[in-house]
């Protein structure tokens, strides 16, 4: 398990250096001067040429690079025009709000589409699985932002059960301390006023944000228990009387997890890009909506932060689910080390 | 049981082309989405003769009518400047099938080489390509295609180039695995001592087993590309109003929430149908070819 482990890590740090490089020549390559850019139209030539300097701009290509790399062993991502503050603490304070809504997130699209997709394979071909097959295809054909809306539309404004924007309610005084995590603090502290509110506000756009993946997660599930309900070990396991609830939850259920967890993992790329959307259409504080903001006022530095942060909570969650299934099946890490 | 053994000894006497056609026919929900495709793409070519006041794909104003709720004359409303919402949902099709055009027109082929080529080749090749398209990989595709348009200044073209740049590592790892599946196979093994150059097994002998694959992906993608297009202008990286496009029309339409609801709504529920269409068509294309992608 240590060398599959070692192995996996030191893969995904590959591929984070080469992200890094990546994303740092698309930066550079980009037409119009990124200093002229920061300053804005009005800015006199002089002024641009001290920018260009204090940006280093002026260096050899190479030079600028080797800055830009050591600058992120450091933790260092620069400054940003827009707060003129360092990008690496407006992100890390925009962080757990992200982080709050992608969690939360997680959690509803496990424990609604797994238990949905054991439900449409038991009930397969029935009025049950068509229903399953509907809403599925619901979630993944409406796009993020539509679906948003709809859930203002009906949710906040025709019965108004839940806020339309923002994190917590203005009027509610209170610091997340421990983990930034508005549920996780208020629980720790009881303040069930904080805890209540910021349920409410994170419903809507966790959903809006769950949709695709419920949907992909549900039908994969429920194939891969059909496909696991035909193998020889079940009917074997049936055979010798064991109850069919104990085949199927733990026998089954566990192989069958496998696939939708892989998927789970692979959505989270696409999870991030929606909340971005999400984020911007419910004023939810987190790194998405700096993004945007940085994005539309050009501010190179924080731009690459915010995509290099995205594609490391990327990167971090595959390898979480890669160790999550090295426990559930271990032909996963067994075979990694039997190519050696 | 009946029904089953007779579409079993029907499909005995088909070539496999009537086989697939049979299967497609007989899938409900397939139909659909090819029915939804046409009709988009009809509603996008023909939209000048179609729509109901073509002056309203412009720059046109109509304060007499502003704000006006779906009716017999204004089938989804009409906006904030009194335009023809279903005139600019149709038009707003055509910047939508554009995209998907340029990006696929270019990502495909390229993704498909890189493929092929790491399939084919192995080794050094295969372990360069493929680490790239990884890195390629880890970025979020949106992420990354924001930050592209905001660099490049936003516009259709740009939003084309931003989402093509992504686009093609899908391509090259479906590709690849097909490939490295067909290596051992014996029609390649026999093309080699045959003597057939590299371009003519990578093009002529490995690249038709790939075609039906390449096809269903396709299908899949196009939705995906208009889904993806539609969320960059709405962010307000993508073209510029007074052109129709049914991202921007969402996102100023939601300004107007919630009292004029039909001005988000339409446009979005617009995305939804042609999305949905390309989707079933995809769906049903992958169980009539029979492949996975």
């Amino acid at each position: 398990m240590a060398f599959y482990l070692a192995k996996r890590t030191l893969s995904l740090l590959l591929v984070l250096f080469g992200l890094a490089i990546l994303i740092f020549i698309i930066a550079r390559i980009v037409p119009g001067d990124p200093a002229r850019i920061a300053l804005g139209p009005l800015a006199t030539a002089n002024q641009v040429l001290e920018m260009r300097h204090e940006m280093g701009l002026d260096k050899p290509f190479i030079v600028q690079l080797w800055d830009y790399l050591s600058g992120l062993f450091r933790g260092d991502l620069g400054k940003s025009f827009l707060t003129s503050r360092p990008v690496m603490q407006d992100i890390v304070g925009a962080l757990p709000a992200t982080f709050e809504l992608v969690l939360f997130t997680i959690i509803l699209q496990i424990t609604i589409s797994i238990p949905l997709g054991v439900i449409a394979a038991i009930y397969r071909d029935t009025w049950v699985d068509n229903i399953s097959r509907v809403i599925s295809l619901i979630g993944v054909v409406t796009p993020g932002f539509v679906l948003a809306i709809i859930l203002q539309l009906v949710a906040s404004y025709k019965f108004q059960f839940f806020p339309v924007t923002g994190r917590l309610d203005a009027g509610i005084d209170y610091e997340a301390t421990y983990t930034g995590l508005l549920i996780i603090d208020s629980l720790i502290d009881g303040r069930w006023d904080v805890l209540g509110d910021a349920l409410r506000h994170i419903i809507l756009p966790s959903i809006a944000l769950a949709a695709a993946g419920i949907g992909q997660v549900m039908r994969i599930t429920r194939s891969s228990m059909i496909e696991v309900s035909g193998r020889d070990f079940i009917e074997a396991s049936r055979a010798y009387g064991i109850p069919e609830r104990v085949v199927r939850f733990r026998y089954m259920l566990r192989i069958a997890c496998v696939a939708p967890l892989t998927i789970l993992g692979l959505e989270f790329a696409s999870l991030i890009g929606n909340a971005f959307i999400v984020e911007f259409v419910f004023s939810w504080p987190g790194i998405a909506s700096y993004g945007v903001r940085t994005i539309l006022e050009k501010d190179l530095n924080a731009v690459i932060g915010v995509v290099l942060v995205s594609g490391v909570f990327f990167v971090v969650a595959n390898l979480t689910i890669d160790i999550i299934l090295g426990f559930i099946d271990p032909r996963n890490r067994l075979r990694e080390g039997a190519e050696k | 049981m009946i029904e089953l053994s007779e579409q079993a000894s029907t499909e005995r006497f088909m070539t496999s082309r009537q086989m697939a056609w049979f299967r497609f026919r007989r899938n409900p929900a397939a139909l659909i989405g090819a029915t939804i495709v046409i009709s988009v793409t009809m509603l996008a070519i023909f939209a000048p003769i179609l729509s109901p006041s073509p002056q309203s794909a412009g720059s046109f104003v109509d304060f007499a009518h502003r704000h006006h709720p779906p009716s017999a004359e204004f089938w989804f409303g009409t906006d904030n400047v009194g335009r023809d919402i279903f005139t600019r949902v149709i038009f707003g099709y055509r910047i939508s099938l554009s995209l998907v055009v340029g990006v696929l027109g270019f990502a495909v082929p390229f993704g498909v080489i890189l493929g092929l080529l790491a399939g084919y080749f192995g080794g050094r090749t295969e372990f360069i390509i493929m680490r790239f398209t990884d890195v390629m990989l880890a970025i979020p595709p949106l992420a990354m295609a924001l930050a592209i348009t905001a660099v490049l200044s936003p516009s259709l073209v740009n939003a084309m180039i931003a989402i093509t740049m992504l686009w093609w590592t899908w391509h090259t790892r479906l590709i690849f695995r097909i490939v490295k599946a067909q290596m051992s196979e014996d029609y390649v093994e026999a093309a080699k001592v045959a003597g057939a150059s590299h371009a003519h097994i990578m093009f002529k002998e490995l690249l038709p087993n790939c075609i039906s694959a390449i096809s269903v992906k396709i299908s899949l993608d196009a939705g995906f590309v208009i889904l993806f297009g539609a969320a960059l202008s709405f962010l307000g990286l993508g073209v510029h109003p007074p052109t129709p496009d049914l991202g921007t029309m969402v996102s100023t339409g939601s300004e107007y929430l919630p009292e004029f609801w039909w001005e988000a709504l339409m446009p979005g529920l617009a995305i939804l149908y042609a999305i949905l269409g390309f989707n079933l068509l995809g769906d049903g294309l992958r169980d009539m070819m029979d492949v996975e992608v």
